[in-house]
């Protein structure tokens, strides 16, 4: 593959050399394809350097057990952030990892017809959908009723957003089980639902469970449909009916204020935030593959 | 797996192993440990397996459902402005929630502008680094270099903006901002004070955030292109460029452009980057030092503080069109995606 690019021998000796344009676009295109990927790579490594440049220095344990304090006053954290931030996440997967494998279960086990197909295509859609809009209809559908933001509703809109994810991922994890598999365990006699729950579900499990820690991670930094939804809150809040601080938020409202001890605390849960992220899904990625090496073993 | 101590198993992990005899390119790794499971007796399970099968169909509608509802909140909500202001709310100027005058033009024409300049910094870049990992890279780096877009699309938007504000802003008013202002005054682009701050540090966050964007889907559809059309034009003498303009690029227009629109739908929905680097003042400038404010943002900014029914109503209207461009622009895309990938998708077993 790499000799292509400069004539070889068997062309010099049957064709003209190539011509000094062609040679010069080559070069040129290889140069400017390398270019972009170095360009590319460029902010990912200013990112993550100044995040953890930034970060280290700004965590403490003050940081990791207290609750924000006043302008001026030292020694504030994002605890309850934290803390606020899974309880969300975990109401947000509550609803968000039934409904989507149930639908790509769905899409792939009986996915025939048009239904699926629209289905299928809107589940892409909604994927395209900003999150401030799915906030909105968040705010729209339980904050108005209930007459107060809550923890509820971040996790409604954060599990609204989790669907499509793991709705397509889980299909397309599904399809890859052989049908012998299927056709195996349903000519034992089993009923089709322990086939698909026990058998099928569970070869495509590692690939379910993967797609599923990519729509966590994906809504574990969203900010924008937790503003009205869940709210923030500067104290600590442990009931999932009032409003909830959360990390991004806080991180958000630090970095846009004046204070430089607060934009410091911005850093660290900046840190914090994506250490969590990074952690979820590495952290699935070593189990799965451990799975995959005691079989083989 | 035929051991003597497996004579006294249940009949289904023997054929569980006979699965595995039949179809070798099954690894034997990969076959379910199937446990000892009893028979129902066949009116319970086929009430059972009906049950199942709606409760999937349910969880499948509620991915329409959602959909639905969607629209439905957010046309509902936004009554009272529509009935108000009409069409003329699109092309109104005035954004003055003290009088109740409410014109969204400001909004449309910044999220319009900083997704062009986002497109226009990360379309080149992107689908240059999607060639670079299909055509070029050495094999033992493609997996790293796909692996960092990826990482680069996992990084949270309110992460973006705080780099943004810190490190980006800084560079542009101090480095970037002078020099545009010296080279590029007489286009008119570049005029005004640099505050660092405004629709060039937005467009530049927001260049960043969807390069992963279209790259992955652009590298999906390049990876598409049969070898052959490769392996033929090298055959005839072409150079690598000649190769990817003539064999590659041409084969997966379609999907490029399909990328290229999902990048825009991206870019016209992204909030918190934006709203943290574009400066939040609803003008219509034609300089990109100026600051400005896009659709997104103002929902983000003024949605908790919006007292009145009506002032509310406006921004879910802004959160309405929202909903209707990005639904069209992801149909459009997924369709062109659609129609180049389909060919080689996941479905092994069609």
């Amino acid at each position: 593959m790499h000799n292509m690019s400069t004539p070889g021998p068997v062309s010099t000796t049957l064709s003209k050399p190539l011509s000094l344009w062609r040679r010069a676009t080559n070069v040129g295109f290889i140069a400017l394809a390398s270019a972009a990927a170095v360009l590319v790579l460029a902010p990912l490594v200013a990112i993550f350097g100044y995040l953890l440049y930034k970060g280290i220095g700004s965590i403490n344990v003050a940081f990791l057990t207290n609750t924000p304090k006043p302008v001026g006053e030292s020694g504030g954290g994002m605890a309850n952030a934290i803390v606020g931030s899974m309880m969300i996440l975990g109401l947000g997967s509550l609803i968000g990892v039934p409904f989507g494998i149930g639908a790509g279960i769905y899409m792939a086990e009986f996915g025939r017809g048009k239904l699926v197909t629209l289905v299928r295509f809107t589940a892409d859609v909604l994927n395209g959908v900003p999150s401030i809009v799915v906030g909105i209809a968040a705010y729209a559908m339980v904050v108005l009723p209930q007459q107060h933001f809550s923890a509820v509703a971040g996790g409604v809109a954060l599990g609204i957003m989790m669907v499509p994810t793991i709705a397509r991922t889980s299909e397309d994890m599904l399809l890859m089980v052989p049908n012998t598999i299927r056709e195996a365990a349903l000519g034992l006699g089993i009923p089709q639902w322990r086939a698909t729950l026990q058998v099928t579900l569970r070869t495509a499990s590692k690939g379910v469970i993967t797609g599923c820690m990519l729509a966590f991670a994906r809504v574990a930094g969203e900010t924008a449909p937790l503003l009205f939804t869940a709210f923030g809150n500067q104290f600590w809040n442990l009931n999932p009916n009032q409003p909830t601080a959360a990390l991004p938020i806080q991180i958000y409202s630090y970095a846009i204020s004046p204070f430089d001890e607060w934009h410091k605390q911005a850093w660290a849960g900046a840190l914090i935030l994506i250490v969590l992220i990074v952690v979820a899904v590495s952290a699935v990625r070593f189990v799965t593959s451990r799975g995959t090496m005691a079989n083989n073993a | 797996m035929s051991t003597p101590a497996n004579s006294d198993l249940p009949q289904l992990l023997r054929i569980e192993t006979h699965v595995g005899a039949a179809n070798p390119a099954v690894p034997r790794a990969e076959l379910p440990v199937v446990p000892r499971i009893e028979l129902h007796s066949s009116r319970i399970s086929k009430w059972l397996d009906w049950i199942f099968r709606n409760v999937l169909l349910l969880c499948s509608l509620s991915v329409l459902g959602v959909m639905g509802i969607f629209f439905y909140e957010l046309t509902s909500r936004s009554k009272l402005s529509i009935a108000k202001f009409g069409l003329h709310f699109f092309t109104g100027q005035t954004w003055d929630p003290v009088s109740g005058d409410f014109g969204a033009l400001p909004f449309i024409y910044g999220t319009l502008l900083s997704s062009l300049v986002a497109l226009v910094l990360a379309v080149p870049l992107a689908v240059g680094v999607a060639v670079f990992i299909t055509e070029l890279c050495p094999r033992a780096l493609r997996g790293i270099s796909s692996f960092t877009v990826e990482l680069l699309a996992a990084i949270p938007s309110v992460i973006y903006g705080l780099w943004g504000i810190f490190v980006l802003v800084p560079i542009l008013r101090l480095h970037v901002q002078p020099w545009l202002a010296h080279y590029g005054a007489w286009t008119g682009l570049f005029g005004g004070p640099a505050y660092g701050i405004g629709m060039l540090a937005a467009g530049i966050i927001l260049a960043i955030m969807i390069v992963p964007i279209i790259a992955s889907i652009t590298r999906e559809v390049l990876v598409a292109v049969p070898q052959s059309q490769r392996e033929a034009v090298l055959a005839l003498g072409a150079t690598r460029w000649e190769m990817v303009r003539m064999a590659v690029l041409r084969n997966a227009r379609a999907g490029i452009m399909g990328g290229i629109i999902l990048g825009l739908g991206r870019a016209i929905g992204e909030t918190m980057a934006v709203t943290m680097l574009i400066g939040n003042r609803p003008e219509i400038a034609r300089s990109l030092f100026a600051p400005g404010y896009t659709m997104a943002s103002v929902i983000a900014n003024e949605f908790s503080e919006a007292t009145d029914d009506l002032y509310l109503s406006a921004l879910v209207e802004i959160g309405l069109a929202l909903l209707i461009v990005t639904v069209i622009v992801n149909a459009i895309a997924r369709l062109l995606v659609w129609s180049i990938t389909r060919g080689n998708s996941a479905r092994s077993n069609a």
